[in-house]
């Protein structure tokens, strides 16, 4: 792995606290070094009040960031449709082919039903967007990628369409484009013969707003934030209910969690 | 024994190399047919995302490593019987490794920016492994061929062969797992699965080997010394067995283990893939080469070890289709416990027929090592000489 | 230093035969790039420096967004669309308004026979609107 999860000890606000902790007790101030490191939290806090800030222009994504997904699975309406037509709308995909399996699966709607009480629930699966994606591991030309702030992502100028990450996948969220493509968003290049798989919505996350998916859902069954910065909706939220990462056992670490399953 | 009219003889070479290049030609053909359409034309989709060229390709690139054995025989662990075949065995390992290769590649959904996997490497892939592993391998055993056959480099031959013994282990181990590193799939993701394919490697290059040994002596009106066909059978039988032996345990430790039940059941009896497990796997593959190669009257006749040989062969095909499709077909397990449903296959058993343009590509991979075979035996001195000096000798 | 001098001999000998066609008089049967500049002087720079440059900059621009993440560079790909595609077609691809020639990025592409892969992938309409799929 060349990439780690951006932890909580790479995080510049965490970085800053350590320095001015250390430096201060260099200076022999340690008596005031508490008094300064909830200084540092509370103005690391108050910028952090909007983290879902469109990022500036010509600034990278940041390693301090990992988005993120907390889904209800209790709130999740039967039957309901609604991110999936609101990603297909966000992203154009819109091709139909006369087999359906060979159609892209950027998300979709899964139903459960637990063998032990028979209680049924329903979810949207889409790209989990793991720490340890084992699609970047598995390609050979690093096309599949993880940006500095956890989104998975397929760079589709050095995709070969060799499928190594679909067969990869837990998750069967990658697809290959079967077909020439026409309709495709300026904003979500795709095409034929490369993977692909949910991008989080990047191109909507970047410009500070949150993905298509979780804006749609009338449920409010979808949380999106950054799981690194404790006081977001997410994090808050993962803090205090029970969430449950969806084949937890491979300890991929993803970035999508789920409550209620 | 009459060998063949000289003229007739050079007609017939250029037939078969001219049915070579055509079934090579149709299949790059396909290929650009799916380049230029898409994979919709394929019977390939988002779940069984490899398909027949890969059944072919993996073929192969597996027996093509397997083929260099009998050369390994020879210079490694000093087998004289075996030295004078060596020659024929590189040449048959370049051959179908370039067959195998050319079919994984045109299968690609961007073939033509194949160049990208030379020019971005990721150490952490399998695939990533194979680039450098594949080339490398070419590298060897043509150095190793040119060491065999070139008077001068005979003192490096040894060296040469025991660099390509062991090339040739560490490469299907990269081919094994491709396989073996996939972390969440019941029908993979295990570490027995590198040994496995060398197992297998060593069976089915044998094979061919003695196919395409066979038919070269009868080209030239000879048959293969007794003893050479004698410890050469026997050797086959023990790698089939092997192959069987590694079987036996794959399934077994999967049908030991609760969360693998359900596929084993599936694979073994519950599914398009048992009967091929059972009969063209088991059967056509193991029990009746087995039988053929031991049962005396059959043993000792060079027709019948060649027909156990092509039976490994075709149970080998049988071997790779249940392991790459069945084990594509059965539903990925992403929610333990939970009974699933959805619009994209989840909790549902895929079924894979493969199309004409795949199916071309995929023989056009045999194309193209038959072609290299047929033509490399045709323009250099591929045959066991020593073999045809001797009955010469002997007034044959 | 034999061998390079060869080399640009046989290079030379093939760029004079090559294009013996267009030095052969009847130039207006040689297709030339027909190349309107909409929006002229708006550029992120100058034309020179366009021709020769624009896959560079593209490229890196192409490799820090999607990478790094990093927007707002002036070299983009739909920033160039916008101002370059046809006020007809709405595309920097296909044929001209009026059958004459090719829009913008093709009219060039095709003149020196460069294949354009952008946009097997890139939208090549300005403001194009995808609809997505309705199940």
């Amino acid at each position: 792995m060349s990439q780690q999860e951006p932890t909580q000890s790479r995080n510049p606000r965490r970085a800053f606290i350590a320095a001015a902790g250390a430096g201060v007790a260099g200076l022999g101030f340690t008596a005031i070094a508490p008094g300064l490191h909830l200084m540092a939290v509370g103005e690391a806090n108050a910028a952090n009040q909007d983290t879902n800030a469109a990022r500036k222009a010509g600034s990278a994504a940041s390693p301090a960031v990992r988005w993120g997904l907390l889904i209800d699975a209790n709130k999740c309406a039967p039957g309901c449709t609604k991110c999936i037509d609101a990603c297909h709308t966000e992203n154009g995909v819109s091709e139909k082919l006369p087999d359906p399996r060979q159609n892209s699966q950027w998300i979709r709607k899964i139903e459960l039903v637990d063998r032990r009480n028979g209680r049924k629930t329903e979810l949207p699966m889409m790209c989990q967007h793991c720490a340890n994606p084992p699609c970047v591991d598995v390609c050979p030309t690093g096309a599949s990628m993880k940006r500095a702030d956890g989104i998975v992502l397929v760079d589709r100028h050095t995709c070969i369409g060799c499928r190594y990450c679909m067969m990869a996948c837990p998750y069967k969220a990658r697809s290959l484009v079967h077909v020439p493509l026409t309709e495709q968003n300026p904003e979500v290049p795709r095409g034929q013969g490369c993977v692909e798989s949910c991008t989080l919505c990047v191109h909507r996350v970047d410009k500070g707003q949150t993905p298509a998916c979780v804006e749609s859902c009338p449920e409010g069954a979808m949380v999106f934030g950054d799981l690194n910065d404790p006081s977001s909706a997410i994090a808050k939220r993962i803090a205090s209910v029970p969430t449950t990462q969806v084949r937890s056992d491979l300890r991929l670490n993803q970035a999508v969690r789920y409550q209620g399953i | 024994m009459a060998t063949l009219n000289p003229r007739h003889e050079e007609g017939f070479f250029y037939l078969l190399a001219a049915i070579g290049g055509l079934v090579s030609a149709v299949g790059v053909g396909a290929a650009l047919y799916m380049e230029h359409s898409g994979h919709v034309v394929t019977g390939m989709n988002n779940q069984i995302v490899w398909g027949l060229p890969h059944v072919f390709a993996i073929f192969l690139i597996v027996a093509a490593s397997g083929v260099l054995n009998v050369a390994s025989m020879g210079s490694v662990f000093g087998r004289t019987l075996y030295k004078p075949r060596a020659p024929l065995s590189g040449l048959l390992a370049l051959a179908m490794i370039s067959g195998g290769l050319a079919v994984i590649m045109l299968d690609l959904g961007r073939a033509d920016r194949i160049i990208v996997a030379a020019t971005h490497f990721n150490p952490t892939s399998v695939f990533g492994w194979n680039v450098i592993l594949y080339p490398v391998f070419y590298g060897v055993v043509a150095v190793y061929l040119w060491t065999m056959m070139e008077r001068r480099m005979y003192p490096w031959m040894k060296v040469a062969g025991f660099a390509t013994f062991i090339w040739r282990i560490v490469l299907t181990t990269g081919t094994g797992s491709i396989f073996a590193f996939l972390v969440a799939r019941q029908a993979y993701g295990t570490a027995l699965l590198a040994p496995m394919f060398i197992i297998m490697s060593f069976c089915w290059g044998l094979a061919v080997f003695l196919v395409v040994q066979s038919t070269m002596y009868a080209w030239n009106g000879l048959t293969l010394p007794p003893l050479v066909l004698q410890r050469m059978k026997n050797l086959l039988a023990t790698f089939v067995a092997a192959v069987l032996y590694f079987t036996i345990v794959l399934h077994l430790a999967n049908a030991y283990f609760a969360k693998n039940v359900a596929f084993e059941y599936f694979i073994l009896f519950d599914s398009e893939f048992a009967a091929m497990f059972w009969l063209g796997q088991i059967l056509v593959g193991t029990l009746l080469p087995l039988a053929l190669l031991f049962y005396p009257p059959t043993a000792a006749r060079a027709l019948w070890v060649n027909i156990a040989a092509l039976l490994v062969v075709v149970g080998a095909y049988f071997h790779l289709y249940v392991f790459i499709i069945g084990g594509q077909a059965f539903p990925l397990d992403i929610f333990p416990g939970y009974d699933v449903k959805s619009s994209f296959m989840d909790g549902a058993v895929d079924h894979y027929s493969a199309s004409l343009p795949e199916l071309l590509l995929s023989l056009g991979g045999l194309g193209i090592a038959f072609t290299m075979t047929t033509i490399g035996v045709r323009i250099l001195r591929f045959l066991p000489q020593d073999d045809f000096a001797h009955m010469e000798a002997a007034g044959d | 230093m034999k061998l390079s001098r060869l080399l640009v001999t046989a290079v030379a000998a093939f760029i004079a035969v090559s294009s013996a066609p267009t030095f052969a008089g009847d130039g207006g049967r040689t297709a030339k790039p027909l190349v309107e500049i909409a929006n002229p002087g708006k550029c992120v720079a100058p034309a020179e420096e366009m021709r020769r440059n624009h896959m560079e900059m593209l490229k890196h621009q192409r490799d820090r967004t999607l990478r790094a993440g990093i927007r707002g560079e002036p070299a983009s790909l739909n920033a160039c669309i916008e101002c370059h595609a046809s006020k007809a077609t709405g595309s920097v691809l296909g044929a001209a308004e009026g059958g004459k020639g090719r829009n913008f990025c093709e009219s060039c592409h095709s003149y020196v026979a460069v294949k354009l892969d952008c946009f097997e992938c890139h939208q090549p309409k300005a403001k194009f609107k995808a609809a997505g799929l309705k199940p």
